[in-house]
């Protein structure tokens, strides 16, 4: 009986691996990458960020945004190596959950699309990079400002946002040279982007002279404050910082009034939406936000683009759409440029992009890290976010060139000074 | 000292809350063995339902009182609704199966219940138009508003009231009669399955009280909220002993002032090794030591093994 | 071929007297049921292969996570299922596994030991783990116990997220990146390998590794059943008192049903975190506890064939649901609801109508159908009971 069982065991490897070879005389080639004519069908653009669960409006948003470039270009009637070009989308849901982004990762490289939009969470982004790249397929995230995203080395990952290495330093030292502030609460809402963000605040604010009298942590799902914010009170800061999204800033900002702090308040750009305004109320007058880019009114195609999502969607811009529109239309340039649809030619291209989006000119870093573009600050006036202040930050040249591990370090203070001149320039040139 | 006032003044503020939801928990708890998964998305349809009405009349100049009794009006009619549907079709069929099956049932109630109300409100955070504008109160050191304190207020009464109810009412003696034994009940002239739809739409009303006062209090309302809110509020619930009234109120108020106080001094208590993103570890580390020290719960009766 | 070698099937409390059906005629029959092994074989082997010319590569990667879950939904199952005990936060035990190995094979600390080493000691650190949850709550039963399990989930979870400060361990909600794959025999699992004039893709190769892992986990999931420690966590399920009287040690017998679930876990995180290269707190919610449940659950508790089943099913049927976006498009020419809200809505509803309709799941264990068949219990209310 044991013999006979593992003859059958045996037997049935060999079956297997035959009806395996079979399987893989004729399809090899085209299952990776798709080098597909040009006048073949549409030309597919994926999005991979959360549709459902708790942050799925911001994952909307997103495919809201590469959902309207995607038709803009194709009303404009793109045309590639001299033939005209429809794309198309295809949505996925990652559900903001990591093990499901590689799949749907996988998915996408599946179906053939030709470049990727997504993900919106650092935490998905990373693990599907791997999957974009060894596909082949340019992926750029809209949002996703994890610094590790771009640091593994991959060619196919960019990202149209600035990273935590970028905005937080920036927010810290608008907040000690600007507003003089001399001792910060820092909070963060114990996210990868929220936490991320508040350390490089931390660090450079430190590193600028500052004392840091708290340091408080929350969730991304709680909406009561006051026991942290009580025990800030209690050490009298004269600013509080913000790493975290409009959800818990708006009763955050209203709880402050409540218990009576006069601090000034500043967070990054998950909370600089018009959301944010509707939940804090009157409390959010004089709250200050960072958002990378120059203020979308200045912008050449800002106002029409707010007010055509508008239109389309018949609900006001959440956070990232302008980052899914840029990244498709950085997509469609480089293709243009590289006179094809296929990612490994105009991959090449892509890291030469220099484009005027929405957001602002967009060009990479050899990581595919967003080039420092102008850093602009906001206040709520009026009920409305109004630009205070565009600063062009100092590059994280230096910090990338850094292992990993010390990065964050290198960006205090130092990089500052040396670098503003380098891409400062660049940025008003384009202008 | 005036931030040890103000942390118990936070505490109670959000312990009310939680005690109100809590109710729900152990009062179904009570009569039917059933952990009511869903009951904490009982609460966020409330508050979603609150919102819409709010958002509704905001323009049309009503007081804000009438606006408010509105949306609770509103809140209380679709979550009794919802609450009596559910124990008709999910529960009741279930109630003489083993444990497990009704609690899985109560998982998948939860799930549905969260994405119908993603269908019909969206998926975004929705925000509460101006309505009141809370005046600040400053006493001994601490500070806080009246809506604080009618949230308070209106919370210590549905409690009292709730308290009276079970205790000298017709209906509310049929309700302990067919927590004690629901066949005897049965044999002493007690419908039984009326007093079990009963506690569900009584436990659906105090839910929705508690859904519109998070939305007064917070100004936001979200199709996943209910999740985390009814975690903490079952905890409550089984911190005083679960199946009891008075308990889940206890366990409620002493939740909301163990989280204040945590999150508040963990961090200099610990000289910065723990802080206050440990503030949801307090609330489960303080129900593992009731749970082990005194299963029954603060005010529970019952040994551990009838679970 | 000789009877004895199945006598371990035949459960000792009843004779295996029910009605044959066709299945178990095939499998009685030496000849057929040698026939049906080697079909079956030869299926798992060409699985990956044929369901990538059919489906797509994506499907693959799907079938490797069922195969993961399949390993988690066995090592509940032994907690559950076996010995009654409701655990809500089991994938806590998942994530434990999943960080002893990223902690210990990436560039977080400068290790990259070999996963040879790892699985033993993801699975030992997970046991104890298990023995620590099971230790203060030998007392408590039912939704006691639940909810206990349920706080320690989230418990790990948190701890997890806040360890990087003031020492930096897990890398808090940033998490670690660049863990090594799995390495066989000199080979990178992350790279295409050609054996034999076949390449094998990384997926593929997973899929081999994962499908050893789950068959050796089925398998000790089976022995343990039928064994002295089997009959024991039964017998504590059906009657902890009776247990007891009957000379059972229930506390070391329930520590050593933690521990067993717990290891199931641990390892099946030690792979979870080579296939995916990168893990996160975010992965082990309590969502992904309440999944694993109800994969024991509607697969048909106490179970092998059915948890597996389960487990295949529920990885296997949300992403089939993603499709359902296009068809109302095609039908209707306009998507009316989001097929990412569908799948949640006929999720819950799945669960609800399972318990209503059939809460044994769909391939109940037909120990507990004979003894249910035994017993009065009034209208159709069997199975599923932890609590009697």
């Amino acid at each position: 009986m044991k013999r006979r069982q593992i003859l059958a065991v045996v037997f049935a490897v060999g079956l297997a691996s035959l009806v395996a070879g079979c399987k893989k005389e004729q399809p090899p080639a085209p299952k990776t990458e798709a080098p597909r004519p040009i006048e073949a069908a549409a030309v597919k653009i994926g999005s991979a960020s959360p549709l459902t669960g708790p942050q799925a409006h911001i994952g909307i948003d997103i495919r809201n945004g590469v959902q309207l470039a995607i038709e803009d270009a194709n009303a404009a009637g793109v045309e590639i190596g001299g033939k005209k070009v429809k794309f198309e989308l295809i949505p996925e849901d990652d559900e903001a959950n990591p093990t499901k982004a590689t799949t749907v990762a996988q998915k996408l490289v599946d179906s053939k699309v030709v470049a990727v939009i997504g993900h919106f969470n650092s935490g998905a982004s990373i693990p599907a990079s791997k999957i974009y790249s060894d596909g082949g397929i340019p992926q750029i995230s809209p949002s996703s400002t994890n610094p590790k995203y771009t640091q593994q080395g991959f060619k196919t990952t960019f990202r149209v946002v600035a990273n935590d290495d970028q905005q937080g330093p920036t927010i810290g030292r608008y907040a000690v040279e600007n507003l003089k502030a001399k001792k910060i609460a820092v909070i963060d809402d114990s996210t990868a982007y929220g936490q991320g963000l508040a350390d490089a605040f931390e660090k450079t604010a430190k590193g600028l002279g500052s004392q840091i009298v708290a340091r408080e942590h929350t969730t991304d799902k709680d909406t009561d404050f006051k026991a942290i914010l009580t025990k800030i009170k209690g050490r009298g800061p004269d600013l509080i910082m913000f790493g975290g999204i409009d959800p818990q800033a708006g009763p955050m900002v209203k709880q402050m009034s409540e218990l009576g702090i006069k601090a000034k308040y500043i967070g990054g750009d998950g909370m600089q939406t018009p959301n944010f305004i509707k939940l804090a109320g009157p409390a959010s007058d004089g709250v200050m936000a960072s958002m990378p880019g120059l203020p979308k009114e200045k912008m050449p195609g800002g106002p029409a683009f707010l007010q055509k999502y508008k239109a389309k969607f018949n609900s006001d811009v959440e956070l990232f759409a302008p980052m899914g529109y840029d990244a498709v239309m950085v997509f469609v340039d480089a293709m243009k440029r590289a006179g094809s649809t296929e990612p490994a030619k105009f991959l090449p291209e892509l890291s030469k992009t220099n484009y005027e989006g929405v957001i602002g000119p967009i060009a990479f870093d050899e990581k595919g890290d967003l080039k420092n573009g102008p850093i602009t600050i906001y206040v709520v006036k009026g009920g409305k976010w109004e630009p205070l202040e565009t600063v062009t930050p100092g590059t994280t040249e230096a910090a990338g060139a850094t292992a990993s591990g010390a990065s964050a370090t290198a960006t205090a203070g130092a990089a500052s000074a040396s670098s503003t001149a380098g891409t400062g320039t660049t940025a008003t040139d384009k202008k | 000292m005036d931030i040890f006032l103000q942390q118990i003044v936070n505490g109670l503020v959000l312990g009310s809350i939680y005690a109100l939801v809590a109710l729900g928990y152990t009062m179904v708890y009570g009569i039917l063995g059933l952990i009511n998964f869903a009951h904490g998305d009982i609460v966020m349809v409330a508050a979603l339902v609150a919102l819409t009405v709010v958002q509704l009349l905001s323009g049309s100049g009503l007081p804000p009182a009438v606006v408010i009794a509105a949306a609770m009006g509103a809140a209380m009619l679709v979550c009794i609704v919802i609450g009596v549907t559910v124990e008709r079709v999910a529960y009741r069929p279930l109630r003489r199966a083993p444990r497990l099956a009704p609690l899985i049932t109560a998982i998948g109630v939860s799930i549905l219940i969260q994405y119908s109300a993603a269908l019909v409100w969206g998926k975004q955070y929705i925000s509460l138009p101006e309505l009141l504008q809370p005046t600040s109160i400053a006493f001994g050191g601490a500070q806080f508003t009246d809506l604080q304190v009618y949230i308070f207020l209106l919370a210590a009464a549905v409690m009292a009231g709730l308290l009276w109810f079970i205790k000298s009412s017709r209906i509310g003696r049929a309700m302990r009669a067919t927590e004690q034994n629901p066949d005897i009940a049965g044999l002493m002239g007690v419908d039984t399955n009326r007093i079990i739809a009963f506690t569900f739409v009584l436990g659906s009303a105090i839910g929705a009280i508690a859904g519109v006062m998070v939305v007064l209090y917070y100004g936001l309302g979200h199709y996943f909220m209910g999740f985390m809110l009814g975690l903490k509020a079952f905890t409550a619930a089984v911190l005083g002993g679960i199946g009891n009234v008075a308990g889940a109120m206890l366990g409620g108020l002493l939740l909301g002032v163990i989280e204040s106080l945590a999150a508040g001094y963990i961090g200099d208590l610990s000289g910065g090794v723990l802080g206050s993103n440990y503030r949801d570890i307090f609330a489960f580390l303080v129900l593992i030591f009731v749970l082990v020290l005194r299963p029954s719960g603060l005010m529970g009766q019952r040994i551990s093994d009838r679970a | 071929m000789h009877e004895p070698q199945e006598s371990g099937v035949q459960h000792p409390i009843m004779p295996g007297n029910t009605a044959i059906t066709p299945l178990a005629r095939v499998v009685r029959n030496s000849r057929l049921r040698f026939v049906l092994y080697v079909a079956i074989a030869a299926l798992l082997i060409a699985a990956p292969f044929l369901i990538e010319a059919a489906l797509g590569r994506a499907w693959v990667r799907i079938i490797d996570i069922a195969l993961l879950f399949v390993m988690l939904a066995l090592g509940l199952n032994i907690v559950v299922g076996y010995a009654g005990l409701l655990d809500l936060g089991y994938i806590a035990f998942f994530a434990v596994g999943a960080y002893t190995y990223a902690l210990l094979a990436s560039p977080q600390f400068d290790l990259h030991w070999s996963f040879l080493a790892l699985l033993p000691i993801g699975a030992l650190v997970a046991a104890f783990f298990g023995v620590l949850l099971g230790a203060p709550t030998l007392r408590l039963r039912g939704d006691y116990l639940a909810i206990v399990t349920l706080g320690f989930g989230e418990i790990v979870r948190i701890f997890l997220n806040n360890l990087n400060r003031p020492y930096n361990i897990t890398n808090g909600p940033q998490g670690i990146t660049l863990i090594d794959p799995l390495h066989i025999a000199g080979a990178n699992l992350a790279k295409t390998q050609t054996v034999a004039g076949v390449s094998i893709p990384s997926l593929h190769s997973y899929y081999f590794v994962f499908l050893v892992c789950a068959l050796i986990a089925a398998f000790i999931s089976v022995r343990l059943e039928n064994s002295r420690i089997g009959r024991a966590w039964i017998a504590i399920r059906e009657d902890e008192l009776a247990a007891a009287a009957m000379g059972i040690n229930t506390r070391n017998v329930k520590l050593l049903a933690f521990a067993m679930g717990a290891t199931f876990g641990g390892v099946a995180g030690g792979l979870f975190a080579s296939f995916q290269g990168f893990i996160s707190p975010e992965s082990f919610t309590l969502l992904d506890s309440i999944m694993v449940l109800c994969m024991v659950v509607l697969g048909g508790m106490g179970n092998v064939a059915g948890v597996v089943l389960g487990a295949v099913l529920l990885t296997a049927l949300p992403e089939a649901l993603r499709y359902a976006g296009p068809l109302q498009q095609s039908l209707f020419g306009a998507v009316y609801i989001d097929p990412s809200d569908l799948r949640m809505l006929l999720f819950g509803l799945a669960l609800v109508l399972m318990m209503l309709f059939r809460p044994a799941g769909l391939w109940p264990s037909s120990i507990r159908r004979r003894e249910l068949a035994a017993t009065r219990e009034p209208s159709g209310t069997e199975g599923a009971d932890v609590r009697r």
